[in-house]
């Protein structure tokens, strides 16, 4: 009952590409029937998610931990609740990150659970950049 | 089931074949001559409603799988095509819809009764379990069932149940990735529930007979709790309790005849009309009404994992409940504080049950907190400690001594309850589709409401101009074909008018034997041509929203009633939410945005949208179409008729749905008046 070949096959790394989006747009994506959520995040943004003491949140990451250094501006994650699964907005909350209409979990602008019964960050899924405006998911 | 049997069949092949299967010896001992207690009240017979109910479920479900086809990409069309196309399509699944619903009714009703009269307590306790099960079987079957039309709350509440399991430590994940059978709910997902919703119910079927036939071992219980002693104490089961079944079959069949006839959407959801879209979530995720006590629970506690573990121990409670009330006398009806708690108990449920269908937040989120202590308080605290301090009042010696005590009460409050318990425990999902801050849409007059509505056909065919001349550049209508214009309720065009209308339409067709895809004029079997090729192409051609397919556009959209309009609306059989906003969206565009309220660029103010700024510029104004039959030519008009054709679009059937539906009630109504003369008369020496 585990997923079959072509499930696995389908679900291949894929490259998008980053120039098109302006700095505090974002951009949704599917990768293995899950939307990511690749965000051009604004100055403000990223100051808001490294402000944070990071031992006061429900789970503990840096901001520095959750994007690629270089390439602070680039907030990459998967847009599914941890909750129950639904599908975060994005730019809506009290954090500037992402608000799930579901159960009313709030992220903050590094995708990180700040308010609600949501018991994790939004994942990262695996990426790099294979150029500055081009990154490989999976 | 009780015991060998000294049956004898007169006939020498039944004899022959019974001294080889004493197949009809069972028979006759489980269902002629079982002696059942003769003081058992109405309650009892939702066992026989239950069998009926499954026999039901199994039936149009065989025949529903016949039709339906179980992929991503088919499965929506597929369930909208059987009832558009299969005869008596509609009816099936409506039967087999609101069926599910109906049997849940019937089995809290059945556990509330048992827990009630103690029916769980030595020696029944292997029957109350196996009765556990059932449910447990049938929350499942349901759940799956639900899924299968792969609409917008069927594709989320999967993805949400399915992420309970998520919470589990260490294997979590590794199971829900095998119930999905991929990365996430998708294609793989919809084949294994299909499989499982139509294996489940045949176990349901094999827990069925094991649950029987513990009963027929352990013997009924009854309302007053005492074992049968002498024979005076029973009646034989044919033809006492087979008619009394009966009689409250017929009565039942009346109620459910009143959802599949004249309510089909009633206890559904809106959304479900909407097909599945992985992208967006839906603003209220709402389970059927059945889960929703339990899905109060798993809201109410903040913490997933406990959540999840709160939710299922409330069910999984139920298993221990033997043993958690200790109290001697079984019946509450001797039992003056077990009562109280009990009804105490049941508005729990209720209270929580409407919990789960509102928004988690404020003060619902704390009333939930609250009603799920006291849920589990009645189990751990209440009833152990009443079977320690309750003075029960005597019970009487034998079941004789019960009847002449009592001297035949009236049952009519039974249907007084009946009829309470449906309006609130089934109705408090219609609060759930909140009003989201918009005006609400004024009603209107139609002439298809209620239960002898008729489409008017000159508004059908104006309103099939309208779409055709102004709706039809943008939406699509991707479920009506053109032969659909000439079938008996609907606009009333004949053969040939709907064959010449599909001709002034091309229709792309091929490949040919060049290979290439070419265009011909439409024939009646086409179905409308959607005017872009696929959702980017509308996505890109309209400002980034994709005008939505009309198909079923207004069943499609609703609003809250709040309370406690849906409750009268149950009885008023009011139904045309859907209708009146469409109607009210197309009139409700202003130029003049009112204070407070910011459209973006690209979109328009629209009193009636949800949030106010819609993409649609305003596509109606006054002489925009001409009518030939001299109806004013004003956006009034133009919307009434247009929302008219497209709740024919969304239903065409409804006309023979209602016809049926009066049919069948001048037949239930005599039905059952005749069973239950004919109980009296059966019972007549026996009370």
């Amino acid at each position: 009952m585990n997923p079959d070949a072509s499930t696995i096959a389908a679900g291949a790394p894929i490259e998008v590409d980053l120039s098109p989006v302006a700095e505090g747009q974002d951009i949704k994506v599917f990768w293995r029937g899950k939307p990511i959520y690749i965000s051009h995040r604004t100055k403000k943004q990223i100051d808001e998610a490294r402000a944070v003491n990071v031992a006061s949140l429900p789970d503990p990451q840096s901001d520095e931990a959750r994007v690629k250094s270089g390439h602070e501006q680039w907030l990459v994650v998967i847009g599914i609740c941890t909750h129950l699964g639904c599908i975060p907005i994005a730019h809506e909350g009290n954090y500037d990150g992402f608000f799930c209409p579901c159960h009313g979990s709030q992220y903050d602008s590094s995708g990180r659970i700040r308010q609600g019964p949501a018991p994790a960050n939004l994942p990262v899924p695996p990426y790099q950049f294979v150029s500055d405006t081009k990154i490989q998911i999976g | 089931m009780s015991g060998p049997s000294d049956y004898q069949p007169s006939n020498p092949a039944l004899q022959w074949i019974e001294r080889r299967l004493p197949i009809l010896g069972l028979v006759h001992s489980s269902f002629v001559v079982y002696p059942t207690p003769r003081n058992l009240n109405y309650w009892w017979t939702f066992g026989a409603i239950l069998s009926f109910m499954l026999g039901m479920q199994i039936l149009t479900g065989v025949i529903l799988a016949m039709h339906y086809t179980p992929h991503a990409d088919l499965a929506f069309k597929s369930v909208e095509l059987l009832v558009r196309d299969v005869n008596y399509g509609w009816l099936l699944r409506n039967m087999h819809a609101c069926g599910a619903s109906m049997f849940f009714f019937a089995v809290y009703i059945h556990m509330l009764r048992g827990l009630y009269y103690g029916s769980y307590k030595e020696p029944r306790e292997v029957l109350w379990i196996l009765g556990v099960v059932i449910y447990l079987l049938m929350m499942a079957t349901g759940f799956m069932g639900y899924v299968l039309p792969w609409g917008q709350m069927s594709f989320w509440g999967a993805t949400v149940i399915t992420n309970l399991f998520s919470a589990i430590p260490y294997v979590g994940e590794s199971i829900v990735t095998l119930l999905w059978g991929g990365y996430s709910v998708g294609n793989p997902t919809l084949n294994r529930f299909f499989s499982l919703h139509y294996l489940l119910p045949f176990l349901i079927a094999g827990v069925v007979v094991l649950h029987v036939w513990a009963l027929h071992v352990a013997g009924q219980n009854n309302p007053d709790g005492v074992e049968p002693k002498t024979e005076k104490d029973t009646v034989p089961f044919t033809p006492h309790a087979t008619i009394k079944d009966g009689f409250g079959v017929a009565c039942f069949l009346l109620l459910y005849a009143w959802f599949i006839f004249y309510m089909p959407n009633y206890l559904g959801d809106a959304d479900n009309y909407i097909p599945a879209n992985p992208g967006v979530t839906p603003p209220h995720i709402v389970p059927e009404w059945y889960y929703l006590p339990f899905y109060a629970i798993l809201r109410s506690i903040p913490n997933k994992l406990a959540g999840v573990i709160g939710m299922f121990s409330a069910i999984i409670i139920l298993c221990f409940l033997p043993w958690l009330d200790a109290a001697k006398t079984r019946s509450s009806k001797y039992r003056p504080l077990a009562k109280q708690f009990f009804w105490i108990f049941v508005a729990v449920c209720i209270l929580l049950g409407y919990l789960g269908a509102q928004p988690p937040e404020g003060i619902y989120v704390i009333a939930g907190r609250v009603l799920t202590v006291c849920y589990f308080a009645y189990f751990l605290i209440v009833l152990p400690l009443l079977s320690r301090i309750e003075t029960p009042r005597p019970v009487p010696n034998s079941i004789s001594e019960a009847i002449l005590a009592k001297g035949g009460k009236a049952v009519a409050s039974v249907a007084v309850i009946l009829v309470a318990a449906v309006a609130l425990f089934l109705g408090s999902l219609g609060d759930a589709r909140a009003n989201e801050g918009s005006d609400r849409p004024p009603g209107n007059k139609w002439s298809f409401a209620g239960p002898f509505g008729k489409y008017d056909r000159g508004a059908l065919q104006r309103g099939l101009k309208v779409y055709k001349e102004v709706c039809s550049s943008c939406h699509g209508l991707s479920f009506i074909a053109f032969r659909n214009l000439a079938e008996a309720g609907g606009p009333g065009y004949s053969v040939a008018q709907a064959a010449a209308f599909a001709s002034d339409y091309k229709v792309k067709d091929g490949p040919n034997d060049a290979g290439d895809m070419f265009e011909r004029p439409g024939r009646p079997a086409d179905y409308f041509p959607s005017p872009f090729p696929n959702e980017q192409a509308a996505r890109a051609a309209n400002g980034g929203a994709a005008p939505p397919d009309l198909s079923l556009i207004t069943k499609a959209r609703s609003y809250g009633r709040g309370f406690p309009m849906f409750i009268i609306d149950f009885f008023t059989q009011y139904q045309e939410q859907g209708p009146d906003y469409v109607a009210a969206l197309l009139q409700g565009f202003e130029e003049k945005v009112p204070e407070g309220v910011t459209i973006p660029e690209g979109s328009y103010y629209n009193k009636y949208f949800p949030g106010h700024a819609i993409k649609m510029p305003k596509p109606l104004s006054d002489g925009q179409v001409t009518y030939d039959d001299g109806s004013p030519a004003t956006v009034a008009q133009y919307s009434k008729d247009v929302t008219t054709f497209l709740m024919w679009t969304a239903e065409p059937h409804m006309e023979a749905r209602k016809r049926l539906g009066f049919q069948v009630f001048v037949f239930l109504i005599i039905f059952a008046f005749l069973m239950y003369f004919t109980k009296k008369k059966v019972w007549a020496d026996s009370h």
